[in-house]
């Protein structure tokens, strides 16, 4: 998981675990998971519905509200082990430093208060500026992300926008500290793919020019593949495969990456008589049986090897996966899995 | 995705399967009350498409283009404020809620979201066999067998006939909305969104599922959504909607591969693509919001975002024109490398 | 907004105007019943039924005798209750007025306060135990009916402690303000903690209920995103999408109160306001008064309606569309 450069990376996480305590036992929301984000570097995090990507990033923060929740390992941000701060001190670093953007645009605002209300708010909790000043600043903000009027639209409600504008005021707020890293969770997932493609854009844009960081969380591999250097791909609250963008989408090396891929419509203009289909529905989080490698259940090439849980293992600089089977037959397999098209519409899922 | 039984339109020695679906310039207008008075939306706003026995229409556009609306129109869930829908040769338009009764067994819908479409205080079993007891279809015993049949067929262990809505995953609740469909032996199925809440790999299998089925039973599909992928993949026709109006209507993947209208262009250019070393089309980003179907510009509706607009764009309004291979075009300027299409590229 | 208000308003003259309608009719057209005999009580004499019926005009078509009616209201406001031989109807009402005001305004001031507090502690500190002792404090508070709590009180401060630590506390009755703000508020201190202590207790649960519905809202969690501190959270994000919903249910109440529901306060602690007067009346069925109670009341319950859509549109943007 180290940099190609020798610069030391941004974001170091070590070892995270995130749990969550329930009546009916303990529930490993994220077991484990190492990675690092470069600077001025764009990193997605793909993964279904339970692979923990979200909790993840949410417990970077310190975001989970929820006193059942268990957070260990190390966050290094900065030099900072986040996970030992208290909350004050986490606040010196949230909307400063590691700034986030969520899923859901309707919602994300309060909506009894302005645009410019909360991109001054923001301002306001980290920097000593004026209620004057930081309102000029919201103007400037609201302008540079695409939202025309910008000096009218300061006061509008986050109701009289769409959701592509929201999602750009929001994005507006995010950056307006200046922040080294943006964490965005879904950021498109609720919106048009017009619309997306401008916020993707945007999100480019943005980012050439303030060289901050970007960790983007997804279940669209395209969306991955178009904005990101690196990506992670998360199943069962564990990594099942990291490394650069174009290896991994080209060469993927692990089973379930092989099965998100195949389970996508082709893009480029061919049709297939049927989808390369993953069986089975994606792992239940509380499912206790942990001490195997969780997509073996769905995997046409599971044995015995797939228990305990498989390592990340590196066999091509900076690209690693979490699989027994042996490397050099690795895109033989691929084929097989996508070819072997299942008779059975995978009944349990 | 074409059943056996209906060759290709574009194999002119074949005859073209009957027609099964028809709709004549449907038009669907919303009343409201704003701040600003009294206005309309006008969601769907004269669509005429024809569907054939056995193949696939996918209905593709964004967020207020009418595709659903359209959809609930086809199978009279909504009534029309204009024109006509035609099943299997009769014009169903108008007909009374008693009269239509007995034809809705021809007609199915599936819903987007799979959890508000099931009734939650209902077992799965009895989920499936309400529309055959509703019909007549039998003696009890004869649609409690066909009731397990059908979940059978959709992937569920006979298990699973006594749970309840919530103790399924939503992947399962679709498949149990397709059994239900499938209960009263319909020609066509409407499916509005199936697929869009499900994870990826659910979403693989629903369609897959779906594809089988259609084979297995004869199946006609009117399939509503917004990523233009998957329509492409299941749909033999794909239906461009923009703002209420079919802007672009043609056999999939010559309109996929070479659209002739800017908005499907620039529909198809936002979809993002994995390998971007393949990169085949020209990135284009359109500017601004989706505009509203309250009110909406005179001429093309697309005009205000189109790259290409010109004057005649704004002024009149163009029809959907036939471009030859059973391509048609709302367009004043369709695009040119669509009209060099050839065969399909499978 | 302005559009807002004035569609309002127009709405609310409407309902006044139906229910001054609805009212009369109720009194005045109930068949089987004489309102002559209703208005001029047990055992009148033939001339005091004769005069009532001039007076009313009973004997014209209904509609002139609405409209008589409310000439005698408003325009003339000389109604007098027969029952009580010729008091007139309006000055009782106007005197009763200040007394329920004070009385409702200096509740509402000390329940809206407790509230906020105990339901901002409650949420600030969910999931520790402070939140369900003030969770049952509420409840207690809800729980004691007013009447017997009112006497309890005055049982304490009046006889039983009067003479030791409750020395302070006057007599019962109501005092003027214009006597003094010192004297209006020590007469009516027991009486406004009384009523709030009830209030208090429905309002902190509401709040508490909503704030910590609100505080699982995506925007309370972007909010905590930006580093911002969490007492501004609860206060600035979370209290103040709560505040909507109480301030539509404080309206109400505050309406309802006004216009005579304070009745029980009222008469356990010796206030002449329009609740006692209501109450008065019913015993005695002088209609006049009743009449005008009931109108009064009306009004009220109108107004605060009208002031409450106004509020909520002013704390709620969204609204203001509608």
């Amino acid at each position: 998981m180290s940099e190609s450069t020798a610069a030391e990376p941004l974001l170091d996480v070590r070892d995270l675990r995130v749990a969550f305590r329930t009546r009916s036992g303990t529930v490993d929301a994220v077991d484990g998971i190492s990675f690092t984000v470069g600077r001025g570097e764009v990193l997605g995090i793909v993964g279904e519905s339970g692979s923990g990507k979200s909790v993840s990033m949410l417990s970077v923060l310190g975001l989970i509200d929820n006193p059942n929740c268990v957070v260990e390992g190390e966050v290094i941000f900065q030099g900072e082990d986040l996970l030992k701060l208290d909350d004050k001190e986490l606040r010196r670093i949230r909307g400063k430093e590691i700034a986030m953007v969520f899923q859901d645009p309707m919602t994300a605002l309060t909506p009894v208060y302005t645009a410019g209300w909360h991109i001054s708010e923001q301002i306001r909790a980290h920097e000593k500026v004026s209620k004057k000043a930081a309102h000029a600043r919201a103007i400037q903000l609201l302008d540079a992300v695409g939202i025309p009027n910008a000096t009218d639209r300061v006061n509008s409600y986050p109701h009289e926008f769409s959701g592509g504008m929201r999602q750009r005021v929001v994005i507006a707020m995010a950056l307006s500290c200046n922040p080294s890293l943006l964490i965005a969770d879904e950021p498109t997932t609720a919106l048009d793919v017009t619309i997306q493609a401008q916020i993707l854009e945007l999100l480019r844009d943005l980012q050439s020019e303030f060289g901050s960081s970007i960790v983007l969380i997804t279940h669209d591999m395209g969306v991955v593949s178009q904005m990101s250097d690196r990506v992670l791909v998360m199943y069962g609250g564990r990594l099942a495969e990291a490394g650069p963008r174009r290896a991994l989408m080209r060469d993927p090396l692990h089973p379930y990456t092989w099965g998100l891929m195949g389970s996508i419509p082709p893009t480029d203009g061919t049709r297939v008589e049927r989808l390369a289909a993953i069986p089975g529905a994606p792992i239940n989080p509380s499912d206790p049986d942990r001490d195997r490698c969780l997509f073996s259940s769905r995997c046409s090439f599971a044995s015995d090897a797939c228990r305990p849980q498989p390592g990340l293992v590196e066999h091509v600089h900076g690209h690693v996966d979490a699989c027994v089977l042996p490397y050099d037959q690795r895109p033989a397999l691929r084929l097989e899995a996508l070819t072997t098209v299942t008779t059975e519409s995978g009944a349990s899922a | 995705m074409t059943a056996a039984t209906t060759p290709s339109p574009l194999d002119g020695t074949a005859t073209p399967a009957p027609l099964l679906l028809e709709a004549r310039g449907v038009v669907k207008h919303f009343p409201i009350r704003t701040s600003n008075g009294k206005k309309i939306v006008q969601a769907v706003d004269g669509v005429s498409l024809q569907v054939r026995a056995g193949e696939t229409l996918g209905l593709v556009g964004e967020s207020g283009c009418g595709k659903s609306t359209l959809g609930r129109c086809l199978v009279r869930l909504i009534d029309v404020t204009e024109g006509q829908v035609i099943f299997d040769g009769t014009d169903i338009t108008s007909m009374s809620r008693r009269e239509l009764r007995s034809r809705r067994t021809g007609f199915q819908m599936i819903f987007q979201d799979p959890y508000a479409s099931l009734n939650p205080r209902r077992r799965a079993l009895a989920t499936v066999e309400e529309p055959m007891r509703t019909h007549g279809m039998g003696t009890d015993q004869e649609i409690r067998d066909r009731a397990m049949h059908l979940l059978e067929i959709v992937g569920f262990d006979p298990s699973y006939a006594d749970r309840y809505p919530h103790e399924f995953s939503g992947g399962q609740r679709q498949r149990l909305g397709i059994a239900r469909a499938l209960a009263v032996t319909p020609r066509l199925l409407i499916a509005d969104e199936p697929v869009s809440a499900l994870d990826v790999s659910i979403q693989a299998q629903v369609l897959n599922l779906l594809a089988d089925l259609q084979r297995d039973q004869a199946l006609t599909y009117v399939f509503i959504a917004h990523d233009l992928a998957v329509v492409h993949h299941i749909a033999d026709r794909i239906g461009v909607m923009y703002l209420g109006e079919l802007v672009e209507v043609g056999d999939s993947s010559p309109v996929y591969n070479h659209p002739a209208h800017p908005y499907t262009e620039a529909l198809l250019s936002s979809i993002p693509v994995i390998d971007d070393e393949v990169e085949k089309r020209d990135r284009i980003v359109l500017q601004g919001d989706l505009p509203s179907p309250i009110d909406k510009p005179p001429g093309c509706a697309f005009a205000p975002r189109c790259p290409y607009t010109q004057a005649i764009c704004v002024s009149d309004k163009p029809v959907l024109q036939m471009l030859g291979d059973g391509r048609e075009v709302a367009c004043h300027f369709p695009l040119a490398a669509a009209a060099t299409t050839t065969t399909v590229a499978t | 907004m302005w559009r807002f208000a004035g569609k309002r308003a127009l709405a609310a003259l409407l309902v006044l105007f139906a229910i001054s309608v609805l009212v009369f009719l109720i009194f005045f057209a109930t068949p089987g019943v004489d309102p002559a005999a209703r208005i001029a009580g047990r055992n009148a004499s033939q001339e005091t039924l004769a005069q009532v019926r001039q007076s009313f005009g009973l004997d014209q078509p209904i509609w002139v005798q609405y409209g008589v009616m409310m000439r005698h209201l408003f325009i003339d406001r000389d109604l007098t209750s027969f029952v009580n031989r010729g008091a007139e109807v309006i000055p009782q009402v106007q005197q009763a007025i200040p007394v329920t005001l004070s009385l409702v305004i200096g509740a509402a001031v000390i329940w809206v306060i407790l509230a906020l507090v105990m339901g901002v502690l409650a949420t600030a500190y969910r999931g520790t135990a402070i939140d369900p002792i003030i969770v049952v404090l509420g409840v207690i508070g809800v729980s004691l009916p007013v009447y017997w709590l009112g006497e309890v009180v005055n049982l304490v401060t009046q006889s039983r402690l009067h003479d030791s630590i409750f020395a302070w506390v006057p007599s019962l009755g109501y005092v003027s303000l214009s006597e003094g703000f010192g004297p209006w508020a020590l007469h009516l201190l027991f009486p406004w903690l009384t009523l709030a202590v009830l209030y208090a207790g429905i309002y902190a649960r509401v709040l508490r209920s909503e704030m910590v519905g609100a505080m699982n809202e995506d925007y309370i969690r972007m909010a905590r995103a930006k580093g911002i501190g969490e007492w501004r959270v609860l206060l600035r994000h979370a209290l103040r999408t709560s505040l909507i919903v109480v301030v539509s249910l404080f309206g109400l109440d505050f309406g309802a109160l006004i216009g005579g529901a304070a009745l029980l306060t009222e008469v356990v602690f010796g206030l002449q306001g329009i609740g006692k007067l209501t109450y008065d009346s019913l015993q005695n069925f002088d209609l006049p008064v009743i009449l005008a109670c009931v109108l009064y009341a009306a009004f009220f319950v109108v107004l605060a309606n009208f002031i409450v859509d106004l509020l909520y549109a002013w704390l709620d943007p969204r609204v203001r569309h509608v």
